[in-house]
């Protein structure tokens, strides 16, 4: 069952080595807090796991671990947006693990869902063919990627309710399918509601899947630091 | 102008009712020629579908982004989802068509776009899952690259993002529809003849004999 716990006590769960999977995509709909609080823990020889690398320019949300040099292992499908990223991958100082983006997200479903591998013809003729198995599936080829998985899933949703039960606000991008394939999933939220104030319905991430909560910025905070960020950056 | 030109004419490949998923760039900027009385779907693999122009300050919704992370609006009737969902849509055959850049296209329809060994190191994103999944894929790109070298290649020289998709290449000078056998010259440019098309273009251009003499002003 879901407990909601602090900042400090969340990010205690994340040791040396651990392998961490960061829901939210090149930036947005990231756990900003809890990123914050990882880099504020120096916690190191992180395998991150990501769809992408941080916001443009790099040194925001993720690219604050990759400036603390905190992670040896990147998996995801695009590195394009930090630099920094960049650099220490062509330095050997972060291994890089990349498959296609619908093949990443499939691969972390089938970790999450008790698949055994992701069968796909995405990459077929390109080099992609060197990262996986080629199988013949029905006299047609495919590429077999084994799941992900990681020990803890740090995520970010809108709302939550004691029993771990989640409301997302806009898109959801990589953390439902995240929140369900670590052995430790954290949530961060904007804010706290009663049992029976997420509509059935309205629950995107089912609180089975949930096993710490972490207030994070409100809603109306959170929008002004994206606002900000967009401004300065010429986007909006 | 031939950053307009092309996504103009990008604009001309909509047709009603179309779900459709444009790259970064050029393609992105077509969205803003889409012809009145079509109605386009714009999806974005990030999970969205049905978005609309950049929100008024103080209106964004920090959890509504293109693939980007740029703010976007939702228009009526447009759907927010994850991206395990946005990828059933792109890699089932869902999506109509998709409007890529390139560093490289072939006379086969192959594509090179991620990866330049030594120079460029990205990762695909959704390039391979978008290339391989859609309908049709249109390459929008300037005929040549900075140096003045063909990016129309008898054979892609760099690492593919697909290979033998490619329907259709737009460029500043030409558009050209690949088909199984090769390339074909379908249209110039304002004000460039096949001659010089056929000059800047490394990939062998099998009706090009049809264009000789032909000026379209």
């Amino acid at each position: 069952m879901a407990v909601q716990i602090t900042r400090e006590e969340a990010v205690k769960k994340i040791h040396n080595k651990s392998s961490v999977m960061i829901g939210g995509f090149l930036g947005a709909a990231v756990p900003l807090k809890m990123i914050d609080a990882i880099a504020t823990a120096r916690i190191k020889d992180l395998t991150v796991i990501s769809i992408g690398a941080g916001y443009r320019g790099g040194g925001v949300d993720i690219g604050k671990l990759v400036l603390n040099k905190q992670i040896i292992k990147y998996v995801t499908s695009h590195v394009g947006t930090d630099p920094n990223l960049i650099k220490q991958i062509v330095n050997e100082e972060v291994q890089l693990e990349l498959s296609p983006m619908g093949t990443f997200v499939e691969r972390i479903r089938a970790g999450g869902a008790g698949l055994g591998a992701v069968v796909t013809p995405v990459g077929m003729g390109t080099e992609v063919e060197d990262m996986a198995e080629k199988i013949i599936v029905d006299g047609k080829p495919y590429l077999l990627f084994k799941p992900i998985r990681a020990d803890v899933a740090v995520i970010k949703a809108h709302r939550c309710d004691p029993l771990g039960n989640l409301q997302y606000k806009g898109m959801s991008n990589t953390s439902p399918v995240m929140a369900t394939a670590a052995d430790i999933v954290i949530v961060e939220v904007d804010e706290m509601v009663d049992v029976g104030e997420i509509a059935c319905e309205n629950i995107g991430t089912p609180g089975i899947f949930v096993d710490y909560i972490v207030k994070g910025h409100s809603y109306e905070e959170r929008r002004t630091i994206y606002e900000e960020l967009w401004i300065a950056t010429n986007k909006l | 102008m031939s950053r307009d030109y092309i996504a103009k004419r990008i604009a001309k490949e909509f047709k009603n009712g179309m779900y459709v998923n444009l790259g970064i760039g050029i393609p992105t900027e077509s969205a803003n020629y889409i012809p009145e009385g079509t109605q386009v779907f714009l999806q974005t693999e990030n999970g969205g579908l049905m978005f609309g122009p950049k929100p008024k300050r103080g209106e964004s919704n920090p959890d509504i982004a293109n693939a980007g992370a740029e703010p976007i609006t939702m228009l009526p009737g447009g759907a927010v989802f994850d991206v395990a969902t946005s990828f059933a849509m792109i890699r089932g055959g869902h999506i109509d068509m998709t409007v890529v850049g390139a560093l490289e296209v072939d006379e086969l329809g192959s594509i090179a776009s991620w990866k330049i060994p030594g120079k460029l190191l990205t990762g695909m994103g959704g390039a391979m899952d978008l290339l391989y999944g859609c309908k049709r894929v249109v390459v929008a790109m300037t005929h040549t690259d900075k140096h003045g070298n063909s990016k129309i290649r008898k054979k892609c020289t760099l690492p593919l993002t697909a290979a033998g998709v490619v329907d259709m290449i737009i460029t500043d000078k030409a558009v050209f529809r690949v088909a199984e056998e090769g390339l074909y010259l379908e249209e110039l440019a304002p004000g460039v003849t096949a001659s010089e098309v056929e000059q800047l273009t490394e990939a062998t251009i099998l009706n090009i004999m049809q264009w000789e003499h032909v000026l379209i002003t």
